[in-house]
C-alpha cells in the first residue's frame, strides 16, 4: 500500500502547481475590493493549494507546509480576527461592527471603512483555508498512504 | 420509455429558453430593480447601496461592500457556521487515542 500511489510526476505536477494557486488565492482575497472575490473563494483557493500537497505528497511531505496541529488554532485565529473588528469598533465608540470608529489615527471614515472590509476579508479567508485542510485532515487520519 | 425521458427534457429547456427570452438585460438602467419606486409606489430599498456604496467605502465592487458593511453581522454568522462544521468534523471523525489503544 505505501508505494501504490506515489508518483514523482504527480507530485512535481502539484508542487508546481501549488505556489502559483497560494498566490492566486491571496489575490482573490486582497483584490476583492475591485474585482469579483473575496474571503470565502480566495479562502477555498489557499484550501486547494494547500490540499493538492497534502493529497499528492501524503501526510509527511504536508508537515513541511502546514503542520496539522495548527489548523485549528488558524480557524480560531480567523473567526477571532473578524470578532476583534467588531469589537474594537464598538469599545471606540461606534456600533458593532461599524468600521467608521476603528482607532486608526488620520484616515477619513470612508476609507476606514475601506481598511475594515480588508481585515474582515482576510480574517473570513484565513478560517475558510483552514477549516477546510482541518476537515480533509480529520478524514484521511490514520488511511493516508505515505 | 428513453424516448419519453428525452422528449420530457428538450421540452423542459425548450420552456426554460422561452423563459429566458424575456427577461431583462444585465446592467441597463432602466430595469425595474434599479429604479427608484417600485411599480407599486413603494421605494426600493436596494436603491441605497446602488447610490452611495462607493461614497461610504471607496470600494467599486458593490457585492463586497453589501457583503462586508452593510451586511457585516450576517457575514459573521456564516463565518461561524463554517467553523461549526469544522469542530463537527473534529468531534465526529477524529478517533480518540484512547479507544485505539
Amino acid at each position: 500500500m505505501r508505494d501504490q500511489f506515489q508518483s514523482p510526476i504527480v507530485l512535481l505536477g502539484a508542487r508546481l502547481l501549488s505556489p502559483y494557486i497560494m498566490v492566486f488565492g491571496w489575490y482573490v482575497i486582497i483584490h476583492g475590493h475591485y474585482s469579483p472575490g473575496g474571503g470565502f473563494q480566495g479562502g477555498a483557493l489557499l484550501a486547494a493549494s494547500l490540499l493538492l500537497i497534502r493529497v499528492a505528497g501524503g501526510s509527511k511531505l504536508a508537515e513541511l507546509q502546514i503542520q496539522e496541529f495548527a489548523t485549528t488554532p488558524l480557524a480560531v485565529i480567523g473567526v477571532v480576527i473578524y470578532f476583534a473588528t467588531g469589537l474594537v469598533a464598538m469599545a471606540a465608540g461606534g456600533y458593532f461592527l461599524d468600521y467608521e470608529a476603528l482607532p486608526i489615527p488620520g484616515v477619513e471614515p470612508d476609507w476606514l471603512r475601506y481598511i475594515g472590509i480588508l481585515i474582515i476579508e482576510v480574517g473570513i479567508g484565513l478560517a475558510v483555508m483552514a477549516i477546510l485542510v482541518m476537515i480533509y485532515d480529520n478524514m484521511v487520519r490514520g488511511e493516508d498512504y505515505a | 420509455m428513453k424516448a419519453l425521458k428525452i422528449l420530457i427534457l428538450v421540452l423542459f429547456a425548450g420552456i426554460l429558453i422561452y423563459a429566458s427570452s424575456d427577461l431583462p438585460f444585465r446592467g441597463d438602467p432602466d430595469n425595474l430593480m434599479h429604479a427608484e419606486e417600485s411599480i407599486t409606489g413603494t421605494t426600493v430599498k436596494g436603491n441605497y447601496f446602488i447610490q452611495n456604496a462607493y461614497r461610504d467605502t471607496r470600494t467599486p465592487n458593490m457585492v463586497t461592500v453589501v457583503l462586508g458593511d452593510y451586511r457585516s453581522i450576517d457575514t459573521f454568522g456564516e463565518q461561524v457556521v463554517i467553523y461549526t462544521a469544522g469542530l463537527i468534523t473534529l468531534l465526529v471523525l477524529r478517533r480518540s487515542r484512547r479507544r485505539g489503544k
